[in-house]
């Protein structure tokens, strides 16, 4: 019994030690998480910074009502999701290919000083990658010689509409496409061999057996990788756009984060910012609790 | 029959090296460009005649970075700015990332903090709550801003925690026994051990940090309090002159910008090199970081 007691008092001095770990930690949370999370009524405000949350006056659902009817939101949206669909699949596509590719090459050397140059551009900033954009694709950038070179006419990729998007697009998969390939190479390499010779002892042809045994081995993975993606699609990557876009590419360009920065911190609408940004959120909690239910139902796995 | 076999394997093993050389390539020119273009003269920039070497070699904009005390500021304030990130955000994730690695029997409420974790992680207030948060808290302007609201970095602590969850249960008891606190357990038994897990996490604040310019944009309002990245977004052509100014070489030239281009590669080349110092660590432990962010049931 004392023994019990004894060993029941040491339990709740570790608590009481575990509670004092977890302090600091929740008190930058509660502070830049959770107390932002109650701002968020500024969206129901006519929010005036000068009277504060509680001096505000309620505006009940007028911003949202302002915003459905805004025809702005309807392409916002849809650029955002153009935009942060075509990155994933053809993204996913070309880090498949590259690792399919890369595990064919049999020289160690060679293998490693590729992957060392193709991870680099993931751990640049955009700020910098855009300067590289910019410096390739502007009317007398290298691409545009190369194009009049082969008798072709100049392509004004970030003044047009029609262009921008898929310079968007092929700049991130060109920055992320060696990254995204790790998983996927590692997935190739935990596939038995022998199913490989196996299948070359009957005369699968190089093509067949990726397609019979590379790829299916590989389906776990891809389907994970797959709704992990789902929970950015309403992310299309401030950072790329906010340093490669201008109000000439607005109608393709403008996606939600670059808008509510404009609206909200430029524009000083704060609470119709707001009530874009809360619109966001909850539609990306929905699908991050999408993706994590997918993830478990496919692939066995979760994310959190 | 088998000599076609092996000649077809020939050319497919050709096919497959010409396609992987040729997008390593890709990878490597753009960025190869921006430093040769770093080492010409203004000149033969302006004129776009800079392809994979130096044209017309001079350290000219190498030695007008030497002399500006801005560039040098922000510089500064990004390497203080990782240094501190990097010390606060260990240490809140490794003090967080023990408790909650043990299980509800040991350490009761520790599923109602995950929660809160997770929902932090789900649902934000977004932009301009954030943005509010930190001008009423008067850190606008300082470098803290940079620092406090990313104090916790929610996914790192739940990816050192997994690793906490598979450490060996009889190295904490032994340590337990001897008599050991919870504090010296973290410390002296778990930390030791989970090396390769913190080296990650350490790795993703150091880039996370050194390469975020949007913190910079949103609470700094003076030019000499940006970070690094910040200070060179804001250097950067103005987009919709260069286009309006058709993009003819001439009409760039008279751009007072552009004739400084060379010189913003080199603040390009400088500030990539911390990144480049790391990279090594980089390659190493963030692999093993990307198969630890899942985690199998």
């Amino acid at each position: 019994m004392k023994k019990r007691n004894m060993l029941k008092s040491k339990r709740r001095q570790s608590e009481l030690s575990y509670h004092a770990m977890m302090l600091p930690g929740m008190i930058f949370l509660l502070i830049f998480s959770y107390i932002p999370m109650f701002g968020l009524v500024m969206a129901f405000q006519d929010f005036v910074p000068a009277k504060g949350i509680l001096g505000s006056h309620w505006a009940g659902w007028k911003h949202f009502k302002y915003m459905i009817a805004l025809p702005d939101i309807r392409l916002l949206v849809r650029n955002t999701v153009v935009i942060a669909l075509g990155k994933i699949i053809i993204g996913t596509a070309m880090a498949i290919l590259f690792a399919i590719l890369l595990n064919e090459i049999k020289n160690r050397l060679l293998k490693k000083s590729v992957q060392t140059i193709v991870y680099l551009p993931h751990f640049l900033s955009w700020v910098v990658l855009a300067s590289v954009v910019v410096n390739f694709f502007n009317l007398d950038g290298s691409v545009n010689q190369l194009l009049a070179g082969l008798g072709f006419e100049k392509l004004n990729f970030l003044g047009s509409n029609r262009l921008f998007q898929p310079l968007l697009i092929g700049t991130d998969v060109w920055k992320e496409f060696g990254y995204n390939s790790i998983v996927y190479l590692a997935a190739i390499t935990a596939i038995d061999p022998g199913l490989h010779e196996a299948a070359a002892i009957d005369g699968a042809s190089w093509r067949k057996r990726v397609w019979h045994i590379t790829l299916p081995g590989m389906m776990p993975i891809i389907l994970l990788m797959a709704a992990m993606n789902l929970s950015s699609i309403l992310s299309a990557g401030f950072d790329q756009v906010y340093n490669l876009y201008s109000p000439m590419v607005y109608e393709t360009g403008d996606i939600l984060d670059t808008y509510v920065y404009r609206m909200g911190l430029i524009s000083r609408q704060y609470s119709f910012g707001t009530a874009v940004g809360l619109l966001k959120s909850i539609i990306g909690m929905a699908l991050m609790l999408g993706s994590n239910g997918l993830a478990r139902k496919f692939a066995d796995r979760k994310i959190f | 029959m088998i000599e076609n076999k092996s000649a077809a394997s020939k050319i497919r093993c050709f096919i497959i090296y010409f396609v992987i050389l040729l997008l390593a390539f890709v990878c490597l020119v753009p960025l190869w460009n921006i430093v040769c273009i770093s080492f010409s003269s203004s000149a033969a920039v302006a004129g776009n005649r800079v392809g994979m070497r130096p044209v017309q070699f001079t350290l000219g904009a190498y030695e007008k970075i030497i002399g500006d005390s801005q560039f040098w500021r922000s510089f500064g304030i990004s390497v203080a700015r990782v240094i501190i990130a990097l010390a606060l955000n260990l240490l809140l994730i490794l003090l967080m990332a023990y408790p909650l690695s043990k299980s509800r029997r040991e350490f009761r409420a520790r599923n109602i903090y995950m929660y809160l974790l997770i929902f932090a992680m789900l649902f934000n207030g977004g932009m301009i709550p954030t943005y509010l948060v930190v001008k009423e808290l008067g850190l606008l302007n300082s470098i803290w801003a940079l620092i406090l609201p990313g104090a916790v970095p929610v996914f790192s602590v739940i990816m050192v925690m997994n690793f906490f969850i598979g450490i060996p249960k009889s190295l904490e008891e032994a340590a337990i026994i001897d008599g050991a606190t919870p504090f010296q357990v973290l410390t002296r038994v778990f930390i030791p051990c989970a090396k390769p897990s913190i080296a990650t996490v350490a790795l993703f604040s150091i880039v996370g940090n050194w390469n975020d310019f949007y913190s910079g944009l949103i609470y700094m309002t003076k030019i000499k309090n940006y970070p690094v990245m910040t200070y060179i977004q804001s250097l950067s052509v103005n987009l919709e002159e260069l286009i309006k100014a058709g993009g003819s070489a001439n009409a760039l030239a008279n751009a007072a910008e552009v004739s400084n281009q060379n010189l913003n590669a080199a603040k390009i080349v400088v500030a990539v090199i911390p990144l480049l110092l790391i990279y090594p660590l980089l390659q190493k432990y963030l692999i093993t970081g990307i198969v630890m962010g899942s985690v199998k049931e």
